[in-house]
């Protein structure tokens, strides 16, 4: 029968279209990935922060000053002690200002970490400028050895007026067990190796 | 038996006798058969696990099962309901009525029917066998958010994981195969704006399906490469996030409540004019607004996230878009309003629970308005209130919408009448047992009562008490309609090809119970 065999290549033609759209939408899935990552930093929404020295801002505004609070969190079951030296600090925007945070390995074992940062209220995470931080890098630290680790930021005078106080937060996650660890595993001495992000 | 002209009458190509039947059949009527008793026999497993979780909260403190597998249950539960009761179920009635309702002779693709259905029975026992492994069934909610899925699931994730892209492949096949045979089967004649409501958002859900399903399989692939092959997708100390799978799941997760739901406004919009005895009020309007209701599901998925620390521009754009959706389902309820409106009703089983669709689906509407309301769901969230509206949604709005069309279409497929007041026996125990289950909880939760919690603070205890035994009266009340659908299947009084007062639709043309092959001449539609 004739119409029958057209209707058989209608729906072979209508098959492929809809296979090719079901392909394309998973595809689509996982391009939410980079989007969402490009959407965030565009934005700066989420809080992520990926400002770093070269593009910090100079002169500062005396005019109003802006509180930032540190907090200190430990992923999981991350042992390690760890604590901002001080939970407050006041600065100009515009100013550069030197913090720090207090780490100490209590195990019996030498451990890498990795501090991943976020900021809230998410709109002030674009204003947030780090020169230096040591979330760039892998901390390795020796059993029971303690170390000062140091952050220098700017805060973007253009941050809105409506935003007085910034928190910044550090989580500290175990990355012992990683690939990417095993170099600061092997050598003897405890200074943090650069993974190639920008440093001064 | 009462024969129509028009309809050639095939008897010498019966159903193949015994199990291979059921194995090698193409046939549009068996699938849909396969498909449906499959659907109710997940919806009592998927109802034991709920009546488990109610008999655990019918006092405070803990008293039967313990936490662990409370929210394994929990878990169970919800993924069972939505991927094995409500889509299989509406499914199996696409099968059964759509090509009988846009004259064709069977689905489009038979053999990749019969391949969509048997893949199920294999993802559910892989889904279920989880329960007796080591660790226990997966316990991190059925909206599986990393990291609980990932860095703290069970062991058994996996196995979820591959029953979900099993479940997805089967969805997706059934969806292609519904669109090409509305797009393409049609007999001559039937326009697509002739087409019956039901056929309309069954074409529009497979649409849905189509998009969202792959995005679903997407999302297990990379829990699947986070916890095996060391990528870091929803891993923040890898550079990922978890805020990532959320925004990703429920990009698919809002067009699938609409996949479970437009094929229930569907099958209301066939009951109702035929009870009422009137044409449906505003048909082309209510394909507008079920077009509408689809496109925007798209764009609203965040406001299940609320709370995870948005910008005020993304709260308040997810918020007026999402009320936006009232514009389209208030017509849809209006033009069912006026439907009856001066109608020549009569209360059939069906119209009954159509008729509590309408109302009860408006109630859970309502509260979703509630929920969308960004600066008040910071209370809402994860609260009973968020479970006593989407129970409303989908249970008496879906399930009642699925037991509408079985009763409607019943006496079509077994070419008997089910016993009426057996019928409205099992639709007042159902009504007045999920009432009596989900109005409760609505109180609970707006006081503050968390969800997927074992255990409760005391002032919770009374509406928790009434909640249990509301549950295990519309829980048991559907063995009612179980022992209601072997006897009609049995035997009963004979029904005639137009079962109903003068319905509309190309199904009723035909003998009852519908021959083994229908329409092997497409009919012509004036």
């Amino acid at each position: 029968m004739k119409p029958v065999k057209s209707a058989q290549q209608k729906n072979r033609s209508m098959v492929r279209t809809l296979i090719l759209s079901c392909v394309l939408m998973f595809g689509f899935g996982f391009a939410l990935v980079p989007l969402y990552d490009v959407f965030c930093r565009i934005t700066g929404l989420n809080g992520k922060v990926l400002n770093t020295g070269p593009n910090a801002p100079t002169g500062s505004d005396k005019n109003r000053t802006i509180r930032v609070q540190m907090i200190a969190v430990n992923n999981e079951s991350m042992p390690w002690e760890f604590r901002a030296l001080s939970p407050m600090v006041t600065v100009y925007p515009g100013e550069s200002k030197q913090a720090a945070y207090l780490a100490h390995n209590p195990t019996s074992e030498k451990m890498v970490a990795q501090a991943i940062p976020s900021v809230s209220p998410s709109e002030a995470a674009q204003y947030l400028h780090k020169v230096n931080c040591f979330c760039f890098d892998r901390q390795p630290l020796d059993s029971l050895e303690t170390r000062e680790m140091p952050l220098l930021f700017v805060i973007d005078p253009e941050l809105p007026t409506y935003i007085s106080t910034i928190t910044l937060s550090y989580t500290l996650f175990d990355i012992t067990s990683t690939k990417a660890a095993e170099s600061d595993l092997l050598s003897k001495s405890a200074q943090p190796n650069s993974t190639g992000r920008n440093t001064l | 038996m009462n024969t129509m002209a028009k309809v050639e009458h095939t008897e010498h190509h019966g159903p193949a006798a015994g199990l291979t039947r059921w194995l090698y059949t193409t046939n549009h009527k068996d699938i849909g058969t396969l498909y449906l008793w499959f659907s109710f026999a997940m919806f009592l497993t998927g109802g034991c696990m709920a009546l488990m979780i109610r008999a655990e909260l019918f006092q405070p403190g803990l008293q039967l099962i313990q936490p662990e597998f409370f929210n394994q249950m929990t878990t169970m539960h919800g993924l069972i309901m939505v991927f094995g009761a409500v889509m299989p179920a509406f499914v199996g009635l696409a099968n059964w009525m759509l090509p009988m309702m846009v004259g064709a002779p069977d689905m489009a693709l038979p053999r990749m029917n019969n391949w969509s259905f048997w893949i199920l029975p294999f993802a559910f026992a892989m889904m279920l066998s989880t329960l007796f492994m080591e660790g226990g069934a997966p316990n991190f909610g059925w909206t599986f958010y990393a990291p609980l899925s990932t860095t703290y699931a069970p062991p058994s994730v996996t196995y979820f994981i591959f029953a979900v892209h099993m479940m997805g492949i089967s969805s997706i096949m059934g969806a292609i195969n519904i669109i090409a045979t509305i797009l393409n089967m049609r007999a001559p004649g039937m326009t697509m704006m002739k087409l019956p409501l039901f056929v309309w958002t069954w074409l529009i859900t497979a649409f849905l399906l189509i998009a969202v399903m792959p995005v679903l399989a997407g999302v297990v692939t990379m829990m699947l490469m986070d916890i095996h092959f060391g990528t870091s997708f929803f891993n923040a100390a890898g550079g990922g996030d978890p805020v990532l799978f959320q925004h990703i799941f429920w990009f698919f997760g809002h067009p699938e409540v609409y996949i479970m739901i437009l094929p229930a406004f569907g099958i209301v919009s066939e009951i109702i004019p035929t009870f009422a005895r009137k044409r449906l009020f505003g048909y082309s309007s209510m394909v507008y607004a079920t077009s509408s209701i689809a496109f925007l599901s798209f764009i609203v998925w965040v406001h299940h996230m609320f709370t995870v620390g948005l910008p005020l521009m993304g709260e308040l754009f997810f918020m007026y878009a999402t009320m936006l959706i009232a514009v389209p389902t208030g017509v849809k309820v209006f033009n069912w309003v006026a439907t009856m409106f001066r109608g020549s009703m009569t209360f059939e089983t069906p119209m009954l629970f159509a008729i509590a669709f309408v109302v009860l689906f408006t109630i859970g509407g309502f509260s979703g308005l509630m929920l969308a309301i960004a600066p008040a769901d910071f209370q809402y969230h994860d609260t009973y209130f968020v479970v006593a509206h989407f129970h409303y949604v989908l249970v008496p709005g879906a399930v009642f919408a699925i037991m509408a069309g079985v009763y409607y279409w019943l006496p079509k497929w077994t070419g008997h009448y089910y016993p009426e007041t057996m019928g409205k026996v099992h639709f007042w125990c159902s009504f007045i047992g999920v009432n009596l289950t989900f109005f409760p909880m609505h109180f609970i939760g707006l006081a503050g009562m968390p969800r997927r919690i074992p255990d409760y603070a005391l002032q919770f205890a009374d509406f928790n008490m009434v909640a249990s035994i509301g549950a295990f009266i519309f829980g048991f009340s559907q063995l009612i309609f179980l022992v209601l659908i072997i006897k009609t299947i049995r035997g009963g009084s004979p029904a005639t090809s137009e079962v109903w007062d003068e319905p509309h639709g190309l199904e009723w043309t035909i003998p009852s119970p519908a021959p083994y092959h229908t329409f092997s001449t497409p009919p012509e539609v004036k």
